[in-house]
């Protein structure tokens, strides 16, 4: 992923925001290419997106994972409204894995899903795709009836021709338009035309997943398969010693077990069989490089490494001039602990080598850098790898790493058969399996001056890098600092004049990744948190104190403005009660959140209701919009609340859902979410809204009890 | 050689009687609605009814349940089950749907002995079920809606 480069993909992105800039330009060559890229058979495809099939049915080729946003949904959506079909007639698959027709049109000649990016990239392309199918069409009904395509017009999968009085239906018009070349220039829907675009479009979806046909790479089975599960060292870096796998290979079922790089794989005809396998083998671990690492130690270097100046990552006008200035100065620390994804399917793939290459059954979050990798650990090429996408069942950014790590794994296993092998993980591996989001700790200082106006905005974060050591290093290190790490906190949207935010990145063998939302996990808590003990410290209310900070920014006070309006800010609440606020901008999308808790004398206390603003520019799918809303605010409350995934003696302390504590609907709040009208190109709706969440309920906390919360988790109370 | 009723139909499987009839359905069977989030009773997502009630299959030996009735997603119908489709289907609730296998044999299962469940009876009958997209928003106004179709 060697060309990829957040910044170019935030450039890409800031360009959507003004406009619909994004050029979908293809030479006249490949324009063809994509017109016959696929065996058709009986169908028309007119592109790589669609066939129409000769009764009717429009099947849309989704280049992106379904693992819950709705990719199923909004892209289809864009084919729709083009193509003038119901959504009654629309079914949708996974488009194979090939960077050459499905690449991320934000990130290169990569195909993959992730940074709320599957809208944005796809919201010309999808709808151009549609419209030039709608073109040939019109075009192949003008051919048998002999009069001009401008006098024929397109509706609910017909070709009308009103002046005749008659129509085709697009089956009937499929094998004909097949034989045409497609348009290089189609006219595409003004915004005021639209009839699917922002209006309801249901998720395509739910029926298959309330009945239980869905399918999940997990649900697949293949003729003869295998099933792996692979004992890996308790503590990150270890090694097996030695391992005795007698009692093991006794375990009725059991067909092999083999050391790997990862651990010692248990191959069995079943998944009962495999997981009783390794409950059998007595494995000796060498302990590794991290054997000693514990989280208190990790924190406790942090703070000694933010103590020192770290890689400057913003720096506007001189923070440090700023606070001797000052009339008052505050300083705070916050800290966040390592986070697990832990989605609800655990880690798995699928997996056949065959002589010729490898095929790869898995909810593919990053095909390119999977076939990638799968092709190196084979020495074959990439295009030797075939990937078939499958539902995910959650993925939060976890099924998206740089080292493909499950994917390399089942590979590993399953070149050693020439029948396929499913590669399980259980939960407790998923929990246990590293790739967190690092823990990370923030010192930041402010300086007010005498009339109580922020003047001076110093941060410091000190955390490992996501990025460091894989193949997205190259393109979002710039000097020295990662952008993942910083983002959120080094364009602090704050009129404050000026401000300071620095880097420490230090190294340690525990693996880390992104999660929903990345560095806005903990940026987004940080500076809210504190931006709200500045309003504290001046006696200003939180909201009107942002207010005045942010009228440079148009977009965030939008969502500010309608959250604090329809959450009544300002109205009293019950005893014990307490409301806070927080905004942030993450992906191109902004969200504000306003948070009412109650707190019970004994501490103990309950998120009663969020309202959340969110402009995401023109909201294809309103009502998917709003579920990623609720859903990651659901998602960000959990973290907020309960996450933690403590080291000790090299290793996570937690193992599955009963210490790995995750929200319940009991603790989920009513959530209110409303959308700001835009007509502004659309942007990612997976992650925006989980930021706010964690400093609008501790700002509520504080309301309500005057404890300042500076450490995630808040955890089951709160200290009164 | 285990014999079981699943779905109405009889089903014999050659298996240890210690294994869980989570594996059962899904490596012997291919009932594969029936999810594997946790393997620990910690979850939900494995949630079947057994002579009616619901019930883990994760933790369930498969020997415990020979002769039992056993009704997994594929086989649930009935008033409870397709109201509770009509108002997922409604609502759109499930996202990443994992769960939701699991959500509805739990949400059928309260509907066939509470008709009109409040919020709190939703809580208590709901909160071994895990969601990690967190569309419990959506699984409550669901269970009502369901509820309200019901005619509770
Ligand atoms: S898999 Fe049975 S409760 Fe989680
Ligand atoms: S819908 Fe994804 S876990 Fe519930």
């Amino acid at each position: 992923m060697d060309s990829l480069s957040r910044r170019d993909f935030l450039k890409a992105g800031a360009a959507l925001g003004a406009g619909l800039t994004l050029a979908f330009y293809l030479p006249p060559a490949r324009a063809r290419r994509l017109a016959v890229a696929t065996p058709a058979g009986e169908a028309f495809a007119p592109n790589a997106f669609i066939r129409i099939a000769p009764d009717g049915t429009v099947t849309v080729l989704v280049k992106h994972l379904e693992m819950g946003q709705g990719v199923y949904t909004g892209l289809p959506a864009l084919v729709a409204e083009e193509l003038e079909v119901a959504w009654e007639k629309i079914r949708v698959e996974a488009a194979p894995a090939d960077h050459t027709l499905y690449n991320n049109l934000l990130w290169g000649p990569v195909q993959g899903t992730g940074g709320s990016t599957a809208m944005a990239n796809s919201f010309d392309q999808l709808r151009r795709a549609g419209a030039t199918a709608r073109t040939m069409l019109v075009e192949a009904a003008a051919e048998v009836w002999k009069v001009r395509p401008g006098e024929l017009r397109a509706e609910n999968g017909r070709v009308i021709d009103p002046k005749g009085g008659r129509s085709l239906a697009y089956g009937e018009l499929s094998a004909l338009a097949a034989t045409r070349e497609p348009p290089m220039e189609v006219a595409l829907k003004s915004p005021k035309d639209f009839k699917v675009i922002g209006k309801t479009f249901k998720r395509t979806d739910t029926r298959a997943k309330s009945d239980g046909s869905a399918q999940f790479a997990l649900d697949m089975h293949l003729p003869g398969m295998l099933t792996a599960v692979v004992a890996r060292p308790p503590a990150f870096g270890g090694k097996a010693r030695r391992f005795d796998a007698k009692a093991a290979e006794a375990v009725p079922g059991v067909k092999a077990v083999f050391e790997i790089e990862s651990g010692i794989a248990v191959v069995a005809t079943d998944t009962w069989s495999a997981l009783k396998g390794r409950e059998a083998l007595a494995v000796d671990w060498a302990p590794g490089p991290g054997a000693d690492l514990s989280s208190e130690a990790i924190l406790k270097s942090y703070r000694a490494l933010a103590g020192k100046p770290g890689t400057v990552a913003a720096r506007k006008g001189d923070a440090q001039a700023g606070l001797r200035k000052a009339s008052r100065r505050l300083k705070a620390e916050f800290e966040v602990p390592y986070l697990a994804h832990a989605p609800l399917e655990p880690l798995n793939c699928i997996v056949q080598v065959r002589p010729d290459g490898c095929e790869i059954w898995a909810g593919d979050q990053s095909q390119t850098m999977d076939q990638r990798n799968a092709a190196a650990v084979l020495g074959i090429k990439p295009e030797q790898v075939e990937i078939h996408t499958t539902f995910a069942g959650g993925s939060f950014g976890r099924r998206a790493n740089g080292q493909s790590d499950y994917i390399v794994e089942g590979v590993r296993i399953a070149r050693r058969f020439s029948v396929p092998v499913k590669l399980m993980w259980t939960q407790e591996d998923s929990v246990r399996g590293g790739y967190y989001r690092p823990c990370y700790l923030h010192r930041l200082e402010a300086g007010l001056d005498a009339r109580g106006r922020p003047i001076a905005w110093r941060h410091r974060i000190v955390g490992q890098s996501i990025v460091a050591g894989t193949p997205f290093e190259a393109g979002m290190v710039r000097d020295g600092v990662d952008a993942t790490s910083v983002e959120g906190a080094a364009n602090l949207p704050y009129a404050i004049p000026s401000l300071l935010v620095d880097l420490h990145s230090p190294k340690l063998p525990v693996p880390v990744l992104w999660w929903r939302s990345v560095g806005s996990t903990h940026t987004a808590f940080v500076t809210e948190v504190f931006l709200d003990e500045l309003a504290h410290a001046t006696k200003a209310d939180p909201y009107e104190f942002r207010r005045r900070l942010l009228s440079g920014h148009p977009r965030h006070l939008a969502v500010l403005d309608l959250a604090a309006k329809q959450a009544g800010w300002g109205r009293k609440l019950p005893r014990g009660w307490g409301r806070g606020i927080a905004v942030h901008e993450s992906f191109n999308s902004y969200v504000a959140e306003v948070a009412e808790v109650r707190v019970n004398p004994d501490g103990s206390y309950k998120v009663e209701r969020v309202v959340c603003a969110v402009d995401c520019g023109l909201a294809v799918t309103p009502d998917v919009v709003r579920a990623q809303m609720e859903g990651g605010i659901g998602f960000g409350l959990s973290a907020a609340l309960f996450g933690a995934i403590t080291l000790r003696d090299g290793g996570p302390e937690q193992s599955n859902f009963h210490d790995y504590r995750c929200l319940r609907i009991s603790e989920m709040p009513r959530i209110e979410v409303h959308i700001v009208p835009s007509e502004a190109a659309p942007t990612g709706v997976g992650e925006p809204g989980v930021p706010p969440i964690a400093p609008a309920v501790a700002n509520a906390l504080f309301a309500a009890t005057g404890r300042r919360i500076r450490r995630l988790p808040i955890g089951e109370t709160i200290r009164l | 050689m285990i014999t079981l009723t699943i779905n109405g139909a009889p089903r014999s499987v050659e298996v240890r009687g210690d294994t869980p009839l989570l594996w059962v359905l899904r490596d012997h069977l291919g009932l594969t609605g029936t999810k594997y989030g946790c393997g620990q009773a910690l979850c939900g997502a494995c949630m079947v009814h057994v002579d009616g009630s619901p019930m883990l299959a994760c933790v369930t030996p498969v020997g415990a349940v020979a002769g039992k009735a056993v009704i997994t997603i594929e086989g649930a119908g009935g008033r409870a089950m397709e109201a509770l489709r009509a108002a997922w289907a409604e609502l759109d609730v499930p996202q990443c749907g994992y769960c939701q296998s699991g959500q509805l044999m739990s949400a059928a299962a309260l509907l066939a002995r509470n008709p009109r469940p409040t919020d709190a009876d939703i809580d208590a009958a709901m909160d071994g079920n895990l969601c990690r997209c967190a569309a419990y928003h959506r699984i409550r106004a669901g269970i009502h809606a369901a509820a309200k179709r019901l005619g509770g």
